[in-house]
């Protein structure tokens, strides 16, 4: 199989040099941070599923940047880079991967269930489409309340083809509410591709069937991303009701750590990464005088500093003692709403 | 006040209405319970009394309107979400078990989630397999959440809004030959409003009957019967099927040193096998015979009216068994 992709995201920047290297920035420190995920694993230190975002950066950091911090979001359990960018500290993260009682999730959850009540990061949900119909609420009282908030629902393609899809699209839509439905296409559910999983690939077709706008970007473009995500929610918040946005992007590594990727060809792989956001931007950057490879170090060397004192967190972070094994299950009567 | 009389649906709905009244973030939604009124007639005139938006109908989506609800409840409303019938609940159980459920633990106690489910359970009306289930001891089996069984007006009247109270998921089952059910509520029902514990709803001395739901009015009609034969039972109605309150069922089974538990579920795996168990292991040697369960019959439910009626605990054989666990079946 050749694998032809298009070409390299390419073309002007269009923001100041601190917005634009922001971007960039983030884009790093999710990578490094999974990086060294995916060595602790290698270790045994980090067990239980993990799923990498690598090579898919630019969908998490082009979108979280266009929510306010009133805003919810939803995710999956591919969702690290999620998190951090929703302002999770990366010690909290690497902690919850590490089992610890500081991590984010209080070592309940691991890498699959990241949680964040100050930042309104809902989770990380591990049932494929599980997290649609709980956006659809979040954003059903958020419009009861009059609050401005947008729920940002993150899923992959995967997810169309479950029933929790279809049901919360047309609620949201009935219902015109404030929530974005942002798919991160990466091709591939697991090992099974798109067109053997749906009878019509055309994503935003589906979206449209239920009267819901949709747009579509490049989602190794992390500008095309920003300014798709700018203009659904934009729309969204000013009550517009609910949007749906497809991101064309690809996952680099394997579907999680046990898988062999028979399903696809090393040779597709190497020619999406060749459309790499974080290389591809770091190029458009460079020709337009934003950037130079001293400062793209600098802040490469901000991720990995940031990373060894995560991950040095996490490794002297205290366990749970077992007696608390059953904490949490139910909320203890004075804590009550 | 003096007591009035009301049936189980009309309680329901007062419940319903105080709760409206109370909390502005308390509203009701699910399959036809606006403009048809509900289809237990349940929420009747509720539409009219407060608007679309908080008795909103939904679309037939059990498992997204269920995560919504969820979803409502962590973004700080309080939802009521009425599933038509346990059988439906099934197509939202993903919602049920693996977000509303957990998320609490799984977020390391950083999202409760405030929300109240109702459901009609249950069989008897000839409606066959798929839409007779007592499912109950599968909500029961789930940590992380509350399960409830109104079986009296005054429980159907008081529980809603202490259920509301709770930070966790509640989840109520209304027996669906209950709806028609007639009582005088009690002029001081509302201090009885508590969702944690069993209740004994008739004394006796010679064995303990533990029902809920819509076998409590078989367990009661059996010990009336029963007392004529000079067998003294006691009747306790579970009320809450999740977290089991052992200790009023634990403290009749040390009086009357015997039990027979009545379940509408199927044997296998049933709620009542539970209740034996923890029988035996917390008050073994209290026991003067063997316990005895009533289930149902290990069959899909069938329609034909003698069939439905063999496949369920009826009152002849509750007091059969009662007998039996009395030792006075010779
Ligand atoms: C309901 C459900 N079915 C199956 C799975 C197992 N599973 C985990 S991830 C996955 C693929 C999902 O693909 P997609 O939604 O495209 O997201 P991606 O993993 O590509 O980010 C599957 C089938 C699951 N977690 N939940």
């Amino acid at each position: 199989m050749t694998a032809t992709v298009a070409p390299p995201p390419s073309g002007p920047v269009p923001y100041e040099q601190e917005f634009a290297l922001r971007l960039l920035a983030d884009m790093v420190r999710i990578r490094r941070m999974e990086e060294a995920c995916a060595q602790r694993y290698g270790e045994g230190r980090i067990r239980g599923f993990l799923h990498l975002y690598i090579g898919e950066e630019a969908v998490a950091t082009g979108a979280m940047h266009a929510l306010g911090a009133q805003d919810n979001v939803v995710a999956t359990y591919r969702e690290h880079g999620h998190a951090l960018l929703r302002g999770v500290s990366m010690a909290a993260i690497m902690a919850e991967m590490f089992g610890r009682r500081e991590g984010c999730s209080r070592g309940r959850g691991g890498s699959m269930h990241l949680f964040d009540a100050a930042t309104r990061f809902f989770g990380g949900n591990a049932i494929v489409g599980g997290g649609l119909p709980l956006a659809v609420g979040l954003a059903l009282a958020a419009k009861m309340q009059g609050e401005g908030r947008v729920t940002a629902c993150f899923f992959g393609e995967g997810a169309v083809a479950e029933g929790a899809f279809h049901e919360s699209m047309n609620l949201a839509a009935l219902w015109g509410l404030p929530v974005a439905f942002l798919c991160e296409n990466n091709l591939y559910a697991m090992g099974t591709a798109l067109a053997r999983s749906e009878s019509r690939t055309d994503l935003c077709a589906k979206a449209e069937v239920f009267g819901m706008p949709a747009l579509r970007a490049d989602g190794m473009d992390v500008v095309a991303v920003h300014e798709a995500a700018r203009q659904a929610v934009a729309q969204v918040r000013e009550g517009g009701g609910p949007v749906f946005v497809e991101f064309q992007t690809y996952r680099f590594r394997a579907h999680s750590m046990f898988d062999p990727e028979l399903y696809r060809d090393r040779a597709e792989v190497e020619a999406w990464k060749t459309r790499g956001p974080i290389h591809t931007y770091s190029a458009r950057l460079k020709a337009q005088g934003l950037l130079d490879e001293e400062r793209f170090l600098a802040l490469d060397r901000a991720a990995e500093e940031e990373v060894a004192e995560a991950t040095a967190f996490a490794e002297s972070a205290a366990l749970e003692p077992v007696e608390d094994l059953l904490r949490d299950v139910c909320t203890p009567p004075e804590a009550g709403p | 006040m003096s007591p009035t009389r009301m049936s189980y649906r009309e309680a329901l709905r007062a419940a319903l209405r105080e709760a409206m009244q109370r909390d502005p973030r308390v509203f009701l939604m699910g399959e036809d319970v606006g403009r048809y009124g509900g289809t237990y007639a349940v929420s009747k005139g509720l539409l009219e009394e407060f608007g679309a938006e908080r008795i909103r109908d939904t679309p037939l989506s059990e498992l997204a309107f269920v995560g919504a609800g969820i979803g409502a409840a962590l973004g700080g409303m309080r939802p009521i979400v009425e599933v038509m019938t346990v059988n439906f609940s099934l197509l939202a159980l993903d919602q049920i078990v693996n977000t509303a459920a957990a998320l609490r633990h799984m977020s390391g106690g950083q999202f409760s989630v405030p929300l109240v489910i109702r459901m009609a359970t249950g069989a008897g009306r000839q409606l066959a397999a798929q839409h007779s289930h007592s499912l109950e001891n599968w909500y029961a089996h789930i940590p992380g959440i509350r399960v409830l069984a109104p079986a009296t007006i005054e429980d159907a009247r008081a529980m809603l809004w202490p259920a509301l109270r709770d930070p966790d998921p509640v989840v109520i089952f209304e027996h669906a030959q209950l709806y028609n059910l007639e009582e005088d509520l009690p002029a001081h029902w509302e201090s009885n409003a508590d969702i944690s514990h069993a209740r004994v709803r008739r004394n006796g001395t010679d064995l303990s009957l533990l029902a809920w739901g819509g076998c409590l009015g078989k367990a009661l009609e059996a010990a009336a019967l029963l007392e004529g034969e000079g067998i003294s039972a006691e009747v306790i109605d579970l009320r809450v099927l999740r977290p089991l309150d052992m200790d009023t069922v634990l403290a009749s089974v040390r009086r009357t040193h015997r039990a027979v538990v009545v379940d509408e579920g199927w044997r296998s795996g049933s709620l009542a096998g539970e209740l034996l168990a923890r029988i035996a292991e917390e008050s073994f040697y209290d026991l003067d015979a063997a316990p005895a369960r009533v289930c149902s019959q290990e069959v899909p439910i069938p329609y034909a009216k003698h069939l439905e009626d063999a496949a369920l605990p009826q009152v002849p054989m509750i007091a059969a068994a009662a007998r039996r666990v009395a030792g006075r079946d010779a």
